[in-house]
This record gives C-alpha cells, structure tokens and sequence, in this order.
C-alpha cells in the first residue's frame, strides 16, 4: 500500500529468508516433493498447486498437447477480477486463443524453490496489475517468441518470417502453419529471449476488453472451495476465541466444563490471550468453546471507550498538541487564513471500522515433525509461508502454502494471523489436519479496523470569494505504527496523507492553494488497526471534499466551478471530474427534492471523481443515482473495472451510512451483522461508471473510487438540507435537525 | 441422531438436536456451497429451499425438521448450473468473491418461483442477503434478466478513450 508497504515488509522478509534457504533449495517447480502417509489417500485438487499438463514454455504459460493454455497468476483472486485481468495481460502478449485459457496458483513453495519466479505474491494497494503488468506481459512475450523459433526450427525457416495468432503460427512465405500445441515441447527448451518488445496498447485485442471472468462458473453452482470448505482425511475443527480486551492474557480456564461435550478433542492454549477448543465438528468446537469459562488478567485498557479515545483526539486538533508532523506545506496557511477576508472552520471525524468480509478468517492447517502445510485465503500467499515456518519453527523450504480464493480480501487478510493460529493448534497434534473458522462474533471483534481520525480544516477566502489558504490538521490512530513502526520516518506515518500529498504519481492533491499546511497529530490507541479498501483516501477524501463544498458555499460559488477553479495545473484530476460532471448532468434541472454532490480524489495511481443524487425526506437519506469515473491509465478489463467500482460504492458508502466499530470497557461493542450493518441491495443506488483511462500510467482499480462515494453523497446531503454533515456514520445524525 | 432430506436424498446425520441446519448440510451431509456468513439468520449466505420456501438454514435447528421436509441446497438447484438463475448470473457476471452468491441465488430462484416477472420493488423486498463485495447491481440486473428469459441486461457503463 502506499509509499510504506506493510504487505511488501512482509515479502521483504521472505526474501531475506529466501537467500538462507536458496542454496537448499532445489531449482525444479515441483521439487518440493513431500509425502505425508495419512493423506496419500487425498485427491490431488486437496493441495492445489501449480501442475497444469503440458509443456512448461516459461514460468508464467504452460501449453498442452490439446492447445490448453494455463496461465499462471501469482496475486490473489478475492473478487476484484485480477485473476482474469493478468491472464489478459499474458495471453495478449502470448497471442493465444483466449478461449483456450485456463488460470492456475502456483504455491508460494514453488515460487521460493524456483528463486521467486513468480515474483510478489502480494495482494494490496491495488498493486496486482499495475504492480506486475510489465513482467506478466514479457512472460506472455517471451514464450510467444519461443514458440515462433521452435516451429521455425522444424521448418529450417527464419523466425522473423513466421507470425503468431490465435495460438497458430504461420509461416508467411510458405503458408504453412503449425498450433502451440504442437511445438511447445520443443519451445520449452530454447533459450528464452534476451529482450521482447511489449505491444502498444492500442494494438490491444484481447487486454483492454470487457472480457467474462474465468473464474465464476464454480460460484454459480456451489462448486467453488473456499477456505472454510478444506475437506481433508481424518480432519478436525477448531473454534477460537481471543481475549475480549485486546491484549489481556488469560488467568485461567475450566477446561473440566466442556471436556465431555460431544465430539470435543481438545484445548489448545494458542498463544497468551487466546484459546481454541478443537472438535470433530466445527459446530461441536464453536459449542463448546462458548460453554467454557475464561478468566483475564487485569488490564490497563479496561477503561477506554469511544469516549476516552474521542477526548484524546480531540486534543490533537489544539494548536498546541503535541507529536504533529507536516505532511505537506507551502506558503504560510496560517497567517493567510488569520488575515483573510473570510474565514471557514469545521471540524470533522469518522470512526474505527471493520473489514467483515463474508467469508470469516480461517485457516486450515497440517504439522507434522518434518513438514508444515497451509491451505490459507490469504491476500499474501508469501506472507502465509513466511507464518507458517515462524509457527511450525521449520524451515521455509518445509513448510507448503495451497491459497484458497478469499471470500473477500478488502485488506484484512494481508494479515497473517489467522494462519499462525492455525499452525500453532495443528503443531499440538502432529499429523492431524485442523481447520480454524472464525465465528463472526470472532472475527467482527478481532479486526485491523480502519482507524479512527478527526479533522480540523480552516479555510481562509479574499473578497472575491478565491481561497486564500487552507490549513488541515488530522488527528488519530496511525496503521504504521501499529503495524510496522520501524518504517515510520521520524516518527511520521506519510500515510496519514494520502491524496493529499504534494508529490505526483500515487495520491497527489488535485488544488493549487496558494498558502497549504496539512498536518497529522499522532494520537494512537490500543485497538489493532490495519488496511481497509482505499485505506486513508477515504477519511481524507471526506474531510477535503466535503470542506471544498463547505468553503465554495462560502465563497457564493458552485462547488464544480469553485473546485475548477483551482485544478488548472492538475489536468489528470481534472479531466476525470469534468468527464464525471459532464456524463451527470451537472447543474441540470433535478427532479423536485433531489440534490447533487460532486467530489474528486486521487490514490493508488488512479484519478477519480463522482456525482451523487440524493434525496432526504424526514431525515431518511435515498441515494438515488451516482456517476463515478475512473482515470486508471489503462483499462485492462472495462467490465470488471465496473465491477469494481460498483462494489466500492458498497463499501465505502455503506460504511458512510451504517457502520462504526465502538469501544467500550476496553473491548468492542459490536459483534455481528445485526449491529454492524452492510449495505443492502434495496440502498444500492443505481451506478453509472466512466472508465476513462488516459493511457500513459498504470494505476490501480479496487480501490481508487472508494474515496470518492462518500464524500459526493455527504455533499448532496448537505445541499438538500442547507447543512453539513461532519461526523459519520450518518446513522448517529438526525438529519431533520443537523 | 435426525433424518434429513437434502436434494432428494434421505441422510442419517448424527449431530445433537440443536445443530443448525446450515452445519448438519456442511459437516455431516457435506455439502459445502451453503456458506456460514454470521450463523443469526442476518446475511442469507446459508439461504436454502426449505419445501419450497427461503429459508436461512443457520438459524433452524435440525430438530424442528422432519424426515419429509424437503431441502434444497445450491448444488440440488440444477445439476449443472443451468437454472435460469445460474444462466443469468453467469451472463451478467454478478459474483466478485462469489462467497455470497449461493445465497443470493437461492433467495432469487424462491422470488422468481412467487414472482415470475418481479418488480424492483419486488427484488428490493425479497434480496435481502448481503453481499460484502457489492454486486447488487448486477444481482438486479441478472434477476430480471432470468424473469425476462435472458434478453440482455441494461448495461450503463461507458468507457472513455484515451
Ligand atoms: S449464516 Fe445464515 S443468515 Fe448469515
Ligand atoms: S460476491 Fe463477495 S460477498 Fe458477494
């Protein structure tokens, strides 16, 4: 994510590790052989790893005699279509028939015992595209070049007299012709080429369409494994509970209370805080587990609540706080708003938030003595490896990771975990496979929740309504120092900025104010926190876009022109708010009692920009129609880049309205879908997307128009009711009164 | 011990009188495409055909059953994905993660099955399953697209060129 990376810390670490074990390891894909006894029985689809039949051309395309192609994608799969979008990328390159494609994981095992072939496994920041774009294509490019030369070779032609189509190569002089399939053996031996040369995107015929997914025939019929589906000989299940306050250990237990309830196994104290009871069945652990009475030792966190953690936010928007760093700064904000004409002030907040995907954390888990395996959902298939061996305490060259599809990644399962977890309770019992599912209870109170912030913005405007100077000062939880304080700079978590940063490229600010400071007071508290989609983009898109139409009414300007107004030397940000305004209708008459809200954003490399219709009728908020576009610079997939945003209406909206993770006495209040509410399809406004990439960059897609969702509906909501809204989630505002 | 029916076949399940339904099918029939989402009857992940009727199975005992109730989970829905659910699912592209999409499509064979051509309303009321990944709207479209014998779905993207 971002400029400090917590999922690349993690490969980083493998990395390290990799070059311990590299000389041990052996070169072949499959060389990682193991056998475990108990499971020889087990059919081959139990351990999913990458061994397509056929003729390995390169690490990425592997051909078979009947023309299949298999592409290897090493990110993972948890809905957002990447899977399908790096096959594009490939078979592009690869000139194959796309109808002939199939996709397969390769194991993080056969990807360190091949020298990291497959490169980064990491699944965030919108990184699985635009983060291996260049070498899946060279992939695709490369064995499309080999397999030219070895039909070459059998013709005794010139390689540069032969071309490639639709998985056929001809030969243009003599018109003969010959499939992948026949020649990828004999392609598989050649010397890969030096260099390949990447086709202009415009030539695209297969990448840049609207493609069907490959993966959805199997979630159609109830065929698709999940992680919580792993089925393996002789498995037991394991339910698990983590101290209520994070962080308290455990004084004691009766385990004697649940020892004789049906199908229990065992206790497995799994670390300090946690406890699992392990079971024939997952419904006899979750019984059990939630029959057992627990004790905790005292904590120092038993007193905190939303309210403590408000209070010390607070403090951190006063002048004179503490622990402030600069985010970005030029001209003197402060002494420009002081001496302005006129002055605008607000002060804003969103809470800690929960990722919930649907399918709960788990993880399922086989030790034996000389080997550890993982059959884990997991958004970084590396850092499931790099768990396993620190909780096996084997070697990463004995320890196998199988990644099942996430039902849902939105950043929680970049965290390893449920997977240390996992192995820790199977390292109790050697040779016993064991799944661990999460309840949603578990899982809804053991997050690493969006954190929480505040936000003071003071704007100051001359006499002819023009900003003058703008001063925001953040105040809240930062993820790098929870996650990863090592990687903060000084003490500053650069994140704290994102989309607000004076640097281009990856979440610049889209306004040229003439006097800026942006600041963040590092006010940190005792609950995990960690990525959530579009991570900080999405608070500061709120406090910043919804304080431009705060300051525009100010000025007696419209917010689009009021926002034009200062966009000039930012052409990308622009261009995708006047294409968002344009396909709108903005400032079109509206149906009676419907209201506009525009705002704009930039992260993960991408531009975006939404409009939002929206009416309040007796303090109920309807969203009725929102047009969100997306600058991503090259579309790799228009239909899933839709899909995309839609669900990043979902997510970001719903939160907007619905959600908000509460502390109290030390622990979370909330605990299932009943108090932490999803958006629905009845609230699903109708979408209209503009993909609009303007194609000189690679930017990311899950995330970059999540930002955008809120801010454009609290803006409409503000001009329907003559009245900002500044504390989410709007579920606490009586908007009649607001 | 309860005796269930699940897709036309009897079972002998050996699980105590207060199982879920939504476990007994997972653990003990082994059917695995109905999902646990929350286990209290809120998200429709485990939404199954209950004698023809919707029904979130994580939240019916197995001992409020008896051996003639007849269930119908997503892999007794067709045999081979061809319910006129599956084919405009798979036409319209709805799943994203696709964890919820057993139930979702359940929830929509039981609406289509009370109301042939339903409107939106009618689909507002009746899916109410959550999707985390947001697929509602192409779940509206495939719904409607199923009701109307599979004529294409409105689509209202654009793209941009570059
Ligand atoms: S699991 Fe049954 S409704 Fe959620
Ligand atoms: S497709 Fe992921 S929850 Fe619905």
């Amino acid at each position: 994510m971002a400029r400090t990376s917590i999922a690349s810390s993690r490969s980083a670490k493998v990395s390290r590790r990799n070059v311990l074990v590299g000389a041990a390891a052996a070169g072949g894909g499959l060389a990682l052989g193991f056998h475990v006894p108990a499971l020889e029985a087990a059919v081959p689809s139990q351990r999913p790893i990458a061994a397509a039949k056929g003729a390995e051309v390169n690490a990425w395309v592997v051909i078979g005699n009947d023309e299949t192609v298999t592409i290897r994608v090493a990110r993972t799969e948890m809905g957002q279509g990447s899977l399908t979008g790096l096959a594009q990328l490939v078979a592009e390159e690869l000139n194959c028939d796309w109808k002939k494609v199939r996709t397969e994981y390769p194991t993080p095992g056969q990807s360190l015992a091949r020298q990291r072939v497959w490169k980064d496994f990491s699944t965030g920041g919108s990184r699985g595209i635009r983060g291996s774009h260049d070498y899946v294509r060279e992939g695709g490019a490369a064995a499309r070049e080999m397999l030219i030369q070895a039909a070459a070779q059998q013709w005794g032609a010139k390689p540069g007299e032969c071309v490639a189509a639709g998985g056929i190569i001809t030969h243009k002089p003599s018109g003969r012709t010959v499939t992948y399939g026949k020649v990828a053996a004999a392609a598989a031996k050649l010397e890969p080429p030096k260099s390949v040369k990447l086709k202009d995107p415009k030539d695209w015929t297969i990448a840049g369409k609207p493609l069907k997914r490959l993966d959805t025939a199997d979630k159609l019929t109830g065929k698709q494994v999940y992680g919580v589906d792993v089925k393996l000989p002789g498995m037991v299940s394991a339910a698990i509970k983590d101290a209520p306050i994070f962080g308290s250990e455990i004084k004691s237990y009766d385990e004697a209370k649940i020892k004789a309830m049906p199908g229990v196994r065992r206790l497995v104290r799994v670390n300090a805080t946690t406890v699992a009871v392990v079971a024939d069945t997952w419904w006899q652990a979750k019984k059990a587990l939630d029959a057992l009475p627990i004790q905790y030792e005292d904590s120092p966190h038993a007193k905190e609540s939303s309210a403590t953690i408000a209070a010390r936010l607070k403090e951190g928007l006063e002048p004179e706080a503490k622990n402030v760093f600069v985010g970005n700064k030029n001209g003197d904000a402060l002494a420009a708003i002081a001496g302005a004409a006129k002055k605008v002030e607000a002060v804003y907040s969103t809470p800690f938030l929960h990722h919930a995907t649907m399918e709960p954390m788990n993880c399922t888990a086989l030790y034996t003595p000389e080997k550890c395996e993982v059959w884990s959902p997991t958004q970084n298939g590396e850092g499931s490896l790099a768990a396993a061996a620190e909780a096996s305490g084997l070697p990463l060259n004995k320890c196998e990771v199988y990644k099942m599809p996430p039902g849902g990644g939105f950043g929680r399962r970049g965290r390893q975990d449920y997977v240390t977890q996992a192995v820790a309770i199977a390292k109790q019992m050697p040779g016993t496979p064991v799944k661990l599912i999460w309840s949603r209870e578990e899982d809804t109170q053991h997050g690493y929740y969006r954190p929480i912030t505040r936000c003071r913005l003071a704007a100051g405007l001359d006499d002819k309504g023009a900003l003058v100077g703008l001063h925001v000062r953040l105040s809240g939880q930062s993820i790098v120092a929870y996650q990863q304080p090592a990687a903060l700079q000084n003490g500053m978590d650069s994140r704290m900025f994102q989309g607000m940063w004076a640097e281009p490229g990856e979440a610049q600010i889209g306004y040229s104010v003439p006097n800026l400071l942006i600041e963040h007071a590092m006010r940190n508290t005792h609950v995990p926190v960690g990525p959530w989609r579009g991570v900080n983009t999405n608070q500061n898109a709120v406090y910043l876009e919804c304080f431009m139409d705060e300051v525009a009414k100010a000025a007696g300007k419209d917010p689009l022109e009021f926002r034009r107004a200062l966009m000039a030397k930012y052409p990308k940000h622009l261009g995708i708010l006047n294409t968002v305004a344009e396909k709108a209708g903005w400032g079109k008459p509206l149906p009676q009692g419907v209201f506009r809200g525009i705002a704009q954003h930039m992260g993960y490399g991408s531009y975006s920009a939404a409009v939002a219709e929206v009416s309040v009728n007796r303090g109920r908020v309807k969203v009725h129609r929102m047009v969100l576009g997306v600058d991503c610079g090259h579309a790799v997939n228009p239909d899933q880049i839709a899909a995309q945003v839609e669900g990043s209406v979902a997510f970001g909206l719903g939160a907007a309205l619905y959600q908000e993770i509460t502390v109290k006495d030390g622990r979370v209040v909330e605990s299932n879908f009943d108090n932490y509410e999803i958006m629905r399809l009845e609230a699903f406004p109708k979408i209209e997307t503009v993909v609009a990439p303007s194609g000189d960059f690679w930017g990311g897609v899950g995330e970059p128009t999540i930002c955008v969702a809120s801010p454009s509906v609290l803006n409409a909501i503000h001009a329907a009711i003559g009245k900002p809204v500044r504390s989410l989630p709007l579920k606490n505002v009586d908007l009649r009164s607001a | 011990m309860a005796k269930l029916n699940v897709n036309g076949k009897a079972f002998d399940v050996k699980v105590d009188p207060d199982t879920p339904l939504l476990w007994a099918i997972r653990e003990q029939v082994g059917l695995t495409g109905t999902k646990y989402g929350c286990g209290v009857a809120q998200c429709g992940a485990c939404s199954v055909h209950l004698n023809g009727e919707l029904a979130r199975s994580c939240a019916i005992p197995v001992s409020t059953l008896k051996p003639t109730d007849k269930i119908v989970t997503i892999e007794g829905l067709s045999r081979d994905g061809s319910h006129p659910v599956q084919k405009a699912w798979a036409a319209v592209d709805v799943p994203q993660c696709g964890y919820c999409q057993s139930g979702q499509i359940m929830a929509a064979a039981a609406l289509l099955k009370k109301k042939p051509k339903p409107s939106d309303t009618d689909i507002d009321t009746a899916m109410t399953n959550i999707c985390r990944c947001g697929t509602y709207q192409r779940i509206r479209a495939a719904v409607h697209m199923a009701a109307s014998g599979g004529t294409a779905a409105v689509t209202t993207n654009s793209q941009k060129k570059a």
